[in-house]
């Protein structure tokens, strides 16, 4: 009898005693491509956030609180992230979503967290995603159109007034042709030319033998690999001169390696600032940051970290700096996360608002272009 | 650029592109003249040629050379075996039911390589060199005079083969009759057998040589596997001239569809003169009809 009674007293003490000894964890959810077509978004993305957790809580986590990481993943598939996001929310209580990798998954999972009243921060592109700004949701890469204005500015001071657009048939090329277009309208430039390619097409000559024939004084393509290598070897084949300019879509060495060297000079493009950080001024803001996350991830992982990757650590770091100035529920990180001002990241500097809730400005992308193989910061 | 300019350089742009599809309808139609099936994993052949020369080169570190050759002999392989695994052990086999059986093989062959390889597309080096050869006022590349042999060669053999030796003309009648061939003799399965193998085997090579130009994935078959399948078609599925032909009126249709009218409507362009042969003339363009090809 005396046993149990012990037995009681210990139990009742240790129910009253955790909340003294440590504060609750804080649970954040994560929805990622891991496996399935856009897995080489997903898998950086979980890679990154597990990294940084797992750093974050041998550090004592964040102002004493833990913070404990679900991560499900929804293979590209709309319909099961819509199921997980519920998942996340009803089972796992969680307080804030990172994710989901694609813009299709985020435009169908961003009514339930609407619903849900959980803050939601998307890891994908897409401009519908914020514009126009709902009141739970968030995203961290920077908008197509970013990329597309650092392209017609460094036109503009060039003096190239008219450009031929090559874009893909998907819905990276379509959206981009889309703002390519509105925007050129914007700052004075004709596009003279208005062609397009499939993404599996294996030839481009035939377009580009049009743009040849043209007045464009620039061709500005559109579209991920394999497409853009393509066009940059039939520019040379062709004997264009005019210059190439290709999107932030393309800007890892792997589009260097499949144009060849040789064929990519002088190509110039908007990059994230992750590619190119030891190119970077060391008194750039942002080039610490990404050389500890390159190397750290590297160390994990053993290979580069990607831009992708990076979307992942750009939401970490958002929500930490929720966590830091007190938030723990999902209605008080909201508030937080839109009070973020000038947040240092991998994506750029992060300037939150009730009208923006991406929070990029043109700083996040640099012009580069191809010399010898390698980057070298446009001028 | 002169309009006139321009136009040479659709066309020749538009050849050197047909003579890529012509040399993979030729993979079709040698499966369908010999067991009168059309063989859907052709266009995983001709991924697996290029994608095998890459292992050979990149893993292994062999030269180019002895890479191509491993590449040919390794797809054949998987040709013979694919054809061992999947359309011998058929008990009752009919044209339709093997047709399904070649779509379900290629989506196994893509999940396979996908899994063992990588999702990324990789690009193999130019046999010689990737400058550009003036022509007129129009430019190919090198890589596509490599394209123009190897597809001539094939016709050439191709032809050789189907009329002049004994296992040649035993394969074409395999597929004028079945039943009769085997009754003079002929082994059917063995025939059929061989048409895989010497499909696969000529799959790759288009593959391989192809690959410096359209770059390699573990999904390059598909489309290109479809547009050979359009020349096989225009060509009416004849192994020789035929299939060259439309395989060379394809590339030059696309290209001055592209050019002249809008590149959106390129790939429309292929499948509506498909559409329209298979409805029209089902024996093809170069076709003679059925009953004249025994």
């Amino acid at each position: 009898m005396r046993k149990l009674q012990l037995v009681v007293a210990f139990i009742i003490g240790l129910l009253l005693s955790t909340p003294v000894l440590a504060a609750e964890s804080i649970r954040i959810g994560a929805l990622f491509a891991i496996t399935g077509p856009a897995s080489f978004l997903g898998e950086p993305e979980r890679n990154t956030l597990e990294m940084l957790v797992k750093e974050a809580n041998g550090k004592g986590g964040i102002k004493g609180r833990k913070l404990e990481l679900v991560v499900y993943d929804t293979q590209g598939d709309a319909t099961k992230a819509v199921q997980l996001a519920t998942k996340l929310i009803k089972n796992d209580k969680v307080s804030v979503i990172v994710g989901p990798s694609t813009t299709g998954e985020t435009m169908a999972v961003i009514p339930v967290a609407e619903k849900e009243k959980t803050p939601l921060i998307s890891c994908a592109a897409g401009i519908k995603i914020t514009e126009p700004v709902k009141k739970y949701v968030f995203k961290t890469p920077a908008n197509d159109h970013v990329a597309a204005e650092r392209i017609f500015n460094y036109m503009l001071a060039k003096k190239q007034k008219s450009v031929a657009l090559l874009t893909v048939t998907d819905g990276f090329g379509s959206s981009g042709r889309e703002q390519l277009k509105e925007l050129a309208k914007k700052k004075g430039i004709s596009v003279v030319v208005d062609e397009t390619y499939g993404p599996k097409d294996t030839d481009m000559t035939a377009q580009l033998t049009k743009i040849k024939g043209s007045k464009a004084e620039a061709i500005i393509c559109w579209g991920t690999n394999p497409g853009p290598a393509i066009i940059t070897r039939n520019v040379k084949q062709l004997g264009i001169r005019i210059p190439l300019y290709q999107s932030h879509g393309v800007a890892s060495k792997k589009y260097i390696e499949l144009a060849g060297a040789d064929n990519a000079e002088g190509v110039i493009l908007p990059a994230g600032k992750l590619a190119i950080y030891d190119k970077l001024k060391h008194g750039d803001p942002q080039y610490k940051l990404l050389k500890e996350y390159d190397q750290a991830y590297k160390k994990a992982y053993g290979i580069e970290a990607s831009t992708f990757g990076g979307y992942a650590y750009d939401s970490f770091l958002l929500i930490s700096e929720a966590i830091k100035s007190g938030a723990s529920k999902p209605e008080q990180i909201r508030d937080s996360l839109e009070k973020v001002k000038k947040m240092v990241s991998v994506s750029g500097t992060f300037s939150m608002s009730s009208s923006d809730h991406n929070g990029l400005d043109l700083s996040a992308f640099e012009m580069v272009k191809i010399s010898k193989g390698d980057w070298e910061i446009a001028k | 650029m002169e309009l006139s300019d321009q136009i040479a350089q659709y066309l020749l742009s538009g050849l050197s592109t047909g003579a890529i599809y012509a040399l993979i309808g030729i993979g079709f139609a040698i499966i369908y003249n010999s067991t009168d099936i059309i063989n859907f994993a052709q266009g995983e052949l001709v991924m697996l040629g290029g994608m095998f020369t890459l292992f050979f080169m990149e893993k292994m570190k062999l030269p180019l050379p002895v890479s191509i050759l491993l590449a040919v002999l390794a797809t054949i392989g998987c040709g013979a075996l694919f054809e061992r695994l999947t359309i011998r052990p058929l008990k009752s086999p009919t044209p339709l039911g093997l047709i399904i059986i070649t779509i379900g093989g290629s989506i196994l062959i893509r999940g396979i390589v996908m899994l063992v390889w990588d999702k990324d597309t990789h690009s193999l080096p130019a046999f010689s060199g990737s400058e550009p050869i003036l022509i007129g006022s129009a430019t190919i590349l090198p890589q596509h005079l490599w394209i123009f042999a190897l597809t001539a060669v094939a016709i050439a053999a191709n032809k050789l083969f189907f009329q002049y030796t004994i296992t040649g003309k035993a394969m074409r009648a395999c597929a004028v009759n079945r039943r009769a061939a085997g009754l003079v003799g002929i082994d059917v399965r063995r025939m059929v057998f061989f048409s895989f193998a010497i499909s696969g085997g000529l799959g790759s090579l288009a593959g391989i040589i192809v690959a410096p130009l359209t770059m390699t994935s573990y999904d390059v078959g598909v489309m290109l596997g479809l547009k050979g399948f359009c020349a096989a078609i225009i060509g009416g599925l004849t192994g020789g001239v035929g299939t060259v032909l439309g395989g060379l009126l394809l590339g030059i249709l696309e290209s001055l569809g592209a050019g002249l009218i809008s590149s959106g409507y390129k790939d429309a362009i292929a499948f509506i003169i498909l559409l329209l042969i298979l409805f029209i003339r089902p024996q093809g363009l170069f076709g003679r009809a059925q009953t004249d090809r025994v």
